[in-house]
């Protein structure tokens, strides 16, 4: 199929960035997005142009490196995905296609559709983990009785793959949802209830101080997550900080 | 506003306001559907209302200061949250994940305080004159409650009816997304939630459509 793509460029982080129109012929609908992106830039190359630069890793949908904000959505119209398990038979020839990357001021564009992302490690490091003692004596995790439910929906929130779809598709770039899962998963556990009120209140903080903005439960990044997080976890994670305020 | 300071805490104290309103709202329609059958109760309710002092003094205050804290903080949080996406996408496909109402609060809150306005220079406004300048609290005009002819005089003209029917389409688009949103805000998200979200649903069209069938009402039969 033939398809035009518009497609955002910019050279570098201080640079003004436009959107450019593409043109690709005969891609083939079993082709994945990305290899679509792929050729694309092999003719670029070709005619001695730059070419676009985007993220990728895994291709697998599994590291979260991939970020295109496809025809105004993330990861593009499909659900349950990300960009890089998303086919080019989702399109029709013909059809025009729009490609930007997030959209929101802690994610500030690096180059072409790729964005900073440092925010989301910034708000793990304020307290997205456990401190445990690996001196050696360290206790088996599964010598801790957890009821099946609660393993469950910690495993769910840490599916999250830490993408920034959610914010990307959030009208107000709030990103919430990832930090209520990376708050739940550890919630949810006896090993994670330890350091439960200085977690919830400290990534929070770091969420603000990024300038993530605030959610208003339109509830777009549990439709756009491929990993599939639920609201429930932004619940939990008000509950949470409501707790750690309070008490 | 120290307290205040986490979008977390905005947004529970968005919700309370918001709440506090919600049981607010089903107060006033009660007094007014009095008016549908009896001149009488709905006379005697509103001076009660007007005079009572728990009312006036107690409530109305507290009253006063919720609205304004609501729609203070909603512009605060709608400039806030524009802010945070400064360069905006050339396609954003906001229908494909949300429903308008939730992406368009401001809009409908925007109508509705334009709506408080007219209302507040209707009946509010006219009421505290008589009252607490003039010094009148007898409700009376002409040996009877005034309440009830002030009523039915005000939904005479139709641009105030249309006003009123708008204002209330919009509040129920408002409730339609911010009932069960502001039980999420605070943290209430488990096996009752469907439960909420059908009563807000019913709230969101009910109690609007009480408003409107008032002003309807004393439109035709007058
Ligand atoms: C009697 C009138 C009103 C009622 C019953 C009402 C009710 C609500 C409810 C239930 C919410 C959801 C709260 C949450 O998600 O936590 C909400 C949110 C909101 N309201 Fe109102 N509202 C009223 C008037 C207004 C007015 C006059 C404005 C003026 C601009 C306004 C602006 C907003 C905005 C912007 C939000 C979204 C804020 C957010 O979710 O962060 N509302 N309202
Ligand atoms: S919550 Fe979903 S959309 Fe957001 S970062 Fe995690 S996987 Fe991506
Ligand atoms: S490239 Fe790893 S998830 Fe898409």
């Amino acid at each position: 199929m033939n398809l035009t793509l518009k497609i955002w460029r910019q050279k570098g982080p201080q640079e003004k960035g436009q959107m450019v129109e593409y043109k690709v012929t005969d891609i083939s609908e079993h082709m994945s997005f990305l290899e679509m992106m792929d050729i694309l830039n092999e003719g670029l190359v070709a005619k001695g142009e730059v070419p676009i630069a985007f993220d990728h890793d895994c291709r697998e949908g599994i590291c979260g490196m991939c970020s295109l904000h496809i025809n105004g959505e993330p990861h593009g119209p499909d659900r349950g995905i990300t960009t890089c398990q998303l086919h080019m038979r989702t399109f029709k020839d013909g059809d025009t296609i729009y490609i930007e990357p997030w959209r929101a001021k802690a994610f500030p564009v690096i180059k072409d559709l790729i964005v900073d992302r440092m925010a989301f490690e910034r708000i793990q490091q304020a307290g997205g983990y456990i401190s445990v003692n690996t001196s050696g004596n360290t206790q088996d995790a599964n010598a801790i009785p957890i009821p099946k439910l609660d393993a469950d929906l910690s495993m769910d929130a840490a599916a999250c793959i830490g993408c920034g779809a959610c914010v990307a598709s959030c009208k107000n770039s709030s990103a919430m949802l990832f930090v209520s899962a990376k708050v739940s998963q550890f919630a949810l556990l006896p090993q994670g209830k330890v350091e439960a009120a200085d977690r919830v209140r400290n990534m929070v903080k770091q969420m603000d101080d990024e300038g993530f903005g605030n959610c208003t439960n339109t509830g777009a990044c549990e439709v756009e997550c491929p990993k599939g997080i639920s609201l429930e976890n932004i619940a939990r994670m008000n509950r949470e900080y409501l707790k750690a305020s309070i008490i | 506003m120290s307290v205040l300071s986490s979008s977390i805490a905005r947004k529970v104290a968005m919700a309370l306001s918001a709440l506090f309103l919600i049981i607010f709202l089903i107060i006033h329609l009660a007094v007014n559907l009095t008016s549908l059958f009896s001149a009488e109760v709905f006379n005697e309710a509103s001076h009660f209302m007007g005079t009572n002092p728990l009312i006036q003094f107690a409530m109305q205050p507290v009253l006063i200061f919720g609205v304004v804290f609501h729609f203070v903080m909603g512009f605060v949080l709608e400039l806030r949250n524009k802010g945070a996406r400064n360069v905006k996408y050339a396609k954003f496909n906001g229908a494909a994940s949300s429903s308008w109402a939730s992406r368009n609060m401001i809009i409908s809150g925007a109508v509705i305080l334009a709506f408080l306005v007219i209302h507040f220079l209707d009946f509010w406004i006219p009421e505290i004159n008589t009252k607490y300048v003039l010094g009148d609290m007898t409700g009376m005009h002409n040996g009877e409650f005034r309440y009830f002819e002030e009523l039915q005089h005000k939904f005479v003209p139709m641009w105030r009816v249309a006003a009123y029917v708008v204002a209330f389409v919009l509040l129920g688009m408002h409730l339609m997304h911010g009932f069960q949103s502001a039980f999420q805000s605070m943290g209430f998200n488990n096996k009752y939630s469907s439960c909420v979200k059908t009563f807000g649903k019913c709230y969101s069209i009910v109690i609007p459509l009480g408003f409107i069938i008032v002003a309807l009402f004393h439109h035709f039969n007058h």
